[in-house]
């Protein structure tokens, strides 16, 4: 298991350092500065094992987080545990920066002593460690009896990530469907991949331990439901979604979902991923780029990229921004541009087109020309894909929302007092055509 | 709160201060002063010195406050183990109060005390804990135990904490369940042949209930508990898998990583023709395909594995090619695992899809990436032929680029090209030769002179290109020596009147100038095969070269397999087994796969022996692509390549007449004379004199076809059954032929003529090829010895055991009959050796339900000893390595009646007995084929 964490600043000084076995020893600390953080080479792999000891990094900003073991190790494990420790931190504290670990040290040292137990994570459940870790310290004074074995229970409990006894005076929820839609097309226009991962975040206010059974247009479930009637199945078909793979936050029973494709959970309090999902079939692409790169003999380089939005004209796409890559060796570039504003960035060797603003079934344009120093490097501009960001107000998967059901026994309250809110926000995500 | 003014150094005297500071009365101050003592530890400074000190803050109904002096405490314990005693009373005291999370903050720290004399302090508190009424204590006291086997495995199992950790695992409470889970795991890996996670029915079951409630992590290490399951039956099997397919939903990729590792493992039991197998593979895919979505570090673990997946079991993921494109801003880690993954799933279905996005990678940044990308375009020409030709131009296309390191790495790949293509491509030569100069790498330096000197013929000034080389000779590195020493013997064979002082140039280079023993040995071979018999020399020079495999990088099955069982681990991501990386007695116990069957047979094999691969090694393959010279040379390996007859006058060094005698009927040129493969003496080392005898002695097993083994003879048919008859007898296998050799005596008082025999039908067809021919009748007391010719041609039927013999002899008294046992090994013919590529494929494709393994004891013979033993009886040895200090003698056979047998043969040096493992598609032969081994082996 891990025998030890580490994290340290920038400059490879250690800001946090555990040992939890005792084939670690202080070595491994410099070990890993030594070869890692302060080698000369880029990162080629993110386990690097140096004297039979792994190190696993991450980075954040510019915090290394190491852990460190001499056993093989469940390494995915591993990483996972690295980017929950990150979660927890941001969690307490916000941005994992080399301040804000110096300034919460104790707290760390606290959350490392109880997430980690020699090695082995334990229960790293912000909502359930907030209970009794604070950035306070711990209050434990003045608890009862009571309050200390709700405490106990809920971290070891079935349901970790939720207490008891939480009281709205309004039972509300808010579904957030976030998609990035992903491509890469080929300078003809041809799809050579693209996918939307997508993920139903779900922020929740309600009183008690509510039961809540979830329901999008998953064609699955739709086709089983439309056996009993046909001509539904032909109305509703359309309108349904393949999705190629879903998982779920620890919440939702796995084991129903199997067995009956319902998504039934009981949410944790506040903010948390209900599911992630991936679709590669039938995605509505927000906006296609057509690039036109000429060479004019050996200084000079034309571009003219076209994008054309491909949605209802009702809907608006905001934040957009087209990032055309120039060669290394451009001196100077003319931009021309119909919309939004353009912009030659030398230290980003780009030309970033920015429009605020643009509505379904329009088209734009820009063009450029790119003078270039003549050099007689052999090596040829690699050519980067040209990419683009963007914002949407509707899912590229066309996935619907089709229900959310409350259901609370033991309190009076019904799913219809709920106040339901939902919101579809599709991003980009890698969009790039090439050039 | 700031608590970064406590990093902030202050200069000398701090100690005292802090010391000063530790003792205020002020309880502020106090933890002021332990927060600084802790950040001064943090950064590496040492403070033990405050030992005393921090301990007397230990005191103290602030949590805060004790936890920091707790984390002082586990730090420095070690060092002070006196001390440490002191803080004894205030654990076992803290282990009693009310407040749950006191007692288990307790209970956790004096477990990270890594002090003998405090452990027995700690026992009665533990034994407390295990069992308190609060789960958040239990799970903590779970753990401990496993703290405590670490520092004295004795006392735990002498306080019988391992039968109350068991216990645990019937708890009501999930999250204990799964900490006493891990916490046996990892006591077990120390005594791996104890039964401690004595693993049934009963307890899977509550294991599986336990991971639907229980964590993520907790759900991590049931996962990782059951894989080291073996199910009973695939009824069994199958309802496991059933439960633990929910899990490849979960959002963390460690669960969904270790739920596959069980459906992996747990799939071998499974038939193939069962509909739910086929449900399991399609529902692999996806869950797999999702992890790509995760963070960098993530990914890269992912693929690691998915290329293990990819091996193993190819049709999960066939489709999924496009998944595995690179992305621009993919870390470099993620774009060559990612390539490596191209190269496999490429089929002749994607392969435009593939090459398309290769010719893009190749045009990237990245030196290692655009390497690899290219070396994947030739492996695309050589795994789906009728991509071949655009590969070819796409190669072609990269090297007008005239980027250096492209040029170089195309041509290594078109050199392979051609090997796999003969008479196909070679239009393209001209197009090299233009970057003859541009080459600096030895790898592409030897492949173009390869080239150069395997087309020859085709290139005008081939003698001018190599000629060129040839100034720089000694500076060169061997791989281009070597292979530049054989490319103008190449051309000289091929142009003899041309370039006769060019290759009298590289030999004398070659054996006088160089203090390398292997060129110096080859330039002599050279040298020696062209004075004495120019047609041998041509035909072993220019003999036909093995196909080249189609897959590189390949891990080795049995290796595979092992990872297999490590899936989601860093043994995975490593590509070797635990025993590679980690020190001293843990995570050695080597894994295996289950047999589809249910059998008794536990999936751990207990073999613990000490086995540490070199780290360097890589996990290499049999089909590596052979170094072509490599092949020629190597006869113990290569292919059957028939001796060279040899003359036995003396090696003349540095001979004028060395292209006398034959040459002639070379450039003549037209009769060739097939070198009689039978005459070839069996030691040819000694009427050679030099250096060279030492040589040929290594391959004097390779050409010889001496006989197999041959038993003693004995008894068959005793004197008192048969009227006085007695007959004993052996079998042998001479030369391709097989004999029954027998020996009739006559024992009674009569004479004895009219000798007939007849065989019943048997296994494999054994017929008498001749009748029983007895000259003279037989006098009392008279012996005759008879060779009696087999075929294998008679009538078949099924035998038990598959290897009897009924045999009917008459004579003028009466018909006797008998049965006998024959020796599998008169079986084995003599074109019984495989092709390395079509070992391995032919290994992987043998189902693995049909290995068997056996253990030979008492032979004390080293790989090279053993290997000649059985090649004399037609067991072929087709490829050797040596993994982890074991030799591994990779064999192939072939019965007569065209079965084919792969064997693994490992062999343990100063271990008398080693290890066989067999797979054929005959599995009931196996057995035989084992004794034969023995047979073969013990004599």
């Amino acid at each position: 298991m891990i025998g030890g964490l580490f994290i340290y600043n920038h400059k490879g000084e250690v800001l946090i350092s555990r040992v939890y076995r005792d084939d670690i020893g202080r070595n491994a600390v410099d070990a890993f500065r030594v070869n890692v953080i302060h080698a000369r080479q880029q990162v080629r792999s993110p386990v690097t094992n140096i004297a039979r000891t792994s190190f696993f990094h991450v980075k954040r900003s510019n915090i290394w987080l190491a852990a460190v073991t001499k056993q093989n190790v469940n390494a995915a494990m591993v990483f996972e545990f690295l980017y929950k420790m990150c979660d927890v931190m941001a969690a307490y504290f916000g941005k994992i920066s080399e301040e804000n670990i110096k300034n919460n040290f104790v707290l760390i040292y606290e959350l490392l002593d109880e997430i980690l137990d020699f090695g082995y994570p334990q229960n790293s459940e912000t909502g359930a460690l907030k209970t009794f870790i604070t950035q306070q310290g711990i209050k434990s004074r003045h608890q009862t009896k009571e309050e200390q074995s709700q405490i106990t229970s809920q971290v070891t409990g079935q349901i970790g990530w939720r207490r008891e006894g939480i009281k709205y005076r309004r039972n509300e929820l808010f579904l957030d469907v976030l998609e990035s839609v992903n491509l890469l097309m080929s300078p003809q226009g041809q799809v050579l991949s693209a996918h939307v991962s997508g993920r139903v975040v779900m922020k929740s206010y309600l009183s008690g331990m509510p039961e809540c059974k979830f329901g999008m247009n998953d064609k699955i479930v739709i086709e089983k439901q439309g056996k009993g009637t046909a001509d539904e199945t032909s109305k509703s078909g359309k309108q349904s979604i393949a999705v190629d793979d879903c998982t779920f936050h620890q919440c939702v029973r796995l084991s129903k979902f199997d067995s009956e494709r319902s998504i039934s959970f009981i949410p944790p309090d506040g903010e948390f991923e209900l599911m992630r999902y991936r679709t590669t079939k039938d995605i509505i692409l927000p906006f296609r780029v057509i690039p036109l790169v000429r060479e004019v003999g050996r200084t000079k380089l034309e571009v003219k990229v076209v994008i054309k939005s491909n949605f209802k004209p009702s809907l608006l796409a905001q934040k957009i921004e087209v990032r055309i890559p120039t060669p290394l060796n451009t001196s100077g570039v003319q931009v021309i541009c119909m919309k939004g504003k353009a912009k030659y960035k030398a230290s980003e060797n780009a030309i970033v087109w920015k429009i605020k603003r643009m509505a379904g079934m329009k088209e734009s344009q820009i063009s450029a020309e790119i003078e270039l120093l003549p050099t007689n490097d052999k090596k040829k501009w690699a050519r980067p894909p040209i990419s683009m960001n963007f914002e949407v107000p509707f899912a590229p998967s066309g996935l619907k929302v089709r229900y959310l059901k409350v259901f609370e026994p033991k309190l009076n309250y019904s799913d219809h007092d709920v106040i339901k809110w939902v919101r579809y926000i599709g991003r980009s995500g890698i969009y790039e055509t090439r050039c | 709160m700031t608590d970064s003014k406590y990093f902030t150094t202050t200069k000398k005297g701090e100690i005292f201060e802090l010391k000063a500071e530790l003792n205020s009365d002020k309880k502020e101050k106090k933890k002021e002063a332990v927060k600084k003592v802790i950040a001064s530890m943090t950064t590496g400074k040492d403070v033990s010195a405050l030992f005393p000190d921090v301990v007397n803050c230990m005191q103290t109904d602030n949590l805060e406050l004790k936890k920091l002096v707790y984390l002082y405490l586990m730090n420095y314990a070690k060092s002070q183990p006196d001390m440490a005693i002191m803080a004894v009373n205030t654990f076992v005291k803290d282990c009693e109060d009310p407040n749950p999370l006191i007692r288990a903050l307790a209970v956790r720290t004096m477990g990270c005390i890594r002090v003998d004399k405090i452990t027995e302090y700690l026992c009665e508190p533990l034994r407390k804990c295990l069992k308190d009424e609060d789960p958040y204590v239990r799970k903590t006291a779970a753990v401990c135990v496993a703290k405590l086997h670490d520092i004295n495995a004795q006392l735990v199992e002498d306080q019988g904490f391992l039968d109350t950790l068991k216990d645990l695992i019937s708890d009501s409470n999930p999250m204990v369940v799964a900490n006493a889970v891990a916490a046996l795991s990892e006591i077990a890996e120390s005594h791996p042949s104890s039964n401690l996670l004595d693993l049934n029915p009963q307890s899977i079951n509550k294991l599986l209930t336990a991971l639907n409630e229980c964590t993520e992590w907790g759900q991590i290490f049931i996962l990782d508990c059951l894989a080291n399951y073996t199910p009973k039956d695939d009824r069994e099997a199958q309802s496991i898998c059933e439960r633990v397919t929910p899990r490849l939903s979960h959002a963390n990729s460690a669960v969904v990583l270790s739920a596959v590792k069980v459906l992996m493992k747990f799939m071998e039991m499974l038939s193939k023709d069962l509909d739910y197998y086929g449900t399991l593979l399609k529902k692999l895919a996806p869950p797999l395909v999702t992890l790509l979505s995760a963070e960098p570090e993530l990914q890269y673990v992912a693929l690691r594995n998915i290329n293990l997946i990819v091996q193993k079991r190819p049709e999960i993921l066939k489709h999924e090619m496009k998944v595995f494109f690179v992305k621009y801003n993919d870390p470099i880690y993620v774009k060559l695992e990612k390539l490596d993954i191209m190269i496999r799933l490429a089929s002749q279905a994607n392969i435009a899809q593939v090459l398309a996005e290769l010719k893009e990678y190749a045009t990237e940044v990245d030196v290692d990436f655009v390497r690899k990308a290219v070396r994947a375009i030739g492996r695309c020409a050589i795994k789906v032929e009728q991509s071949a030709e655009r590969c070819v131009s796409t190669l072609l296309d990269l090297i007008q680029t005239k980027v250096n390191y492209v040029v170089q790495e195309a041509i290594v790949v078109i050199k392979d090209i051609f090997r796999k293509y003969p008479n196909k491509y070679e239009s393209v030569i001209a197009t090299l030769c233009e970057n003859l100069d541009s080459l600096d790498e030895p790898e592409a330096r030897a492949a173009m002179i390869w080239i150069v000197g395997e087309y020859a013929e085709r290139i005008d000034n081939a003698d001018e290109l190599l000629e060129s080389f040839l100034e720089g000779f000694h500076d060169e590195s061997t791989q281009v020596q070597l292979q530049l020493l054989t490319a103008i013997v190449k051309l000289f064979l091929k142009k003899p009147t041309e370039t006769q002082e060019l290759v009298q140039q590289v030999l004398s280079l070659a054996t006088q100038d160089s203090d390398n023993p292997d060129l110096r040995d080859r330039g002599y071979i050279y040298w020696r095969l062209l004075s004495t018999d120019p047609v041998a020399a041509k035909e072993v020079v220019l003999a036909e070269k093995p196909l080249i495999s189609e897959e590189t990088d390949l891990i080795e099955p049995t290796l595979l397999d092992e990872l297999i069982c490590y899936i989601g681990t860093l043994a995975s991501v490593y590509h070797k087994p635990p025993s590679a990386f980690v020190e001293g007695g843990r995570g050695v116990v080597h894994k295996s796969l289950p047999p589809r069957t249910a059998s008794s047979e536990s999936a751990e094999s207990p073999e613990t022996a000490p086995t540490g691969a070199p780290p360097g090694e890589q996990p290499d393959v049999i089909p590596a692509q052979g170094d072509l010279l490599g092949d020629l040379l190597n006869l113990d390996l290569g292919p059957p390549v028939s001796g060279p007859p040899l003359a036995t006058s003396s090696v003349q060094m540095g001979a004028v007449d060395l292209l006398g005698g034959g040459l002639d009927s070379l450039i003549g040129g037209t009769n060739f004379v097939a070198p009689p493969t039978a005459a070839v003496p069996a030691n040819l080392g000694a009427p050679i004199g030099s250096g060279l005898s030492d040589l040929f002695d290594l391959t004097s097993g390779v050409g010889t076809l001496s006989g197999s083994y041959v038993a003693p003879k004995a008894v068959w048919l005793p004197a008192m059954k048969a009227k006085g008859l007695e007959i004993s007898g052996t079998f042998t296998r001479q030369v391709g032929s097989i004999s029954m050799d027998l020996q009739l005596t006559n024992k009674a008082l009569q004479v004895m003529t009219d000798f007939a025999i007849q065989f019943n039908r048997n296994s494999f067809g054994l017929a008498p090829a001749a009748p029983l021919q007895v000259h003279a009748p037989l006098s009392p007391n008279q012996t005759v010895e008879i060779s009696l010719p087999l075929s294998t041609v008679g009538s078949v039927m099924k035998m038990e055991p598959l290897n009897n013999l009924q045999v009917a002899v008459k004579n003028n008294i009466d018909v006797f009959y008998f049965s006998t046992l024959y020796p599998l090994h008169i079986l084995f013919v003599e074109d019984g050796k495989m092709d390395r590529q079509m070992f391995l494929a032919t290994w992987k494709d043998i189902p693995n339900e049909n290995e068997a393994q056996f253990q030979i004891r008492d032979c004390p013979l080293n790989a090279e000893a053993a290997s000649s033993k059985l090649q004399s009886s037609n067991i072929f040895t087709v490829a050797k390595r040596n993994v982890e200090g074991q030799d591994m003698l990779y064999q192939s056979l072939k019965l007569t009646n065209g079965i084919w047998v792969l064997a693994e043969l490992r062999i343990q040096p100063g271990n008398p007995s080693c290890t066989l493992s067999l797979k054929c598609r005959a599995p009931e032969v196996s057995q035989h084929v084992y004794q034969a081994y023995e047979t073969i082996l013990k004599n």
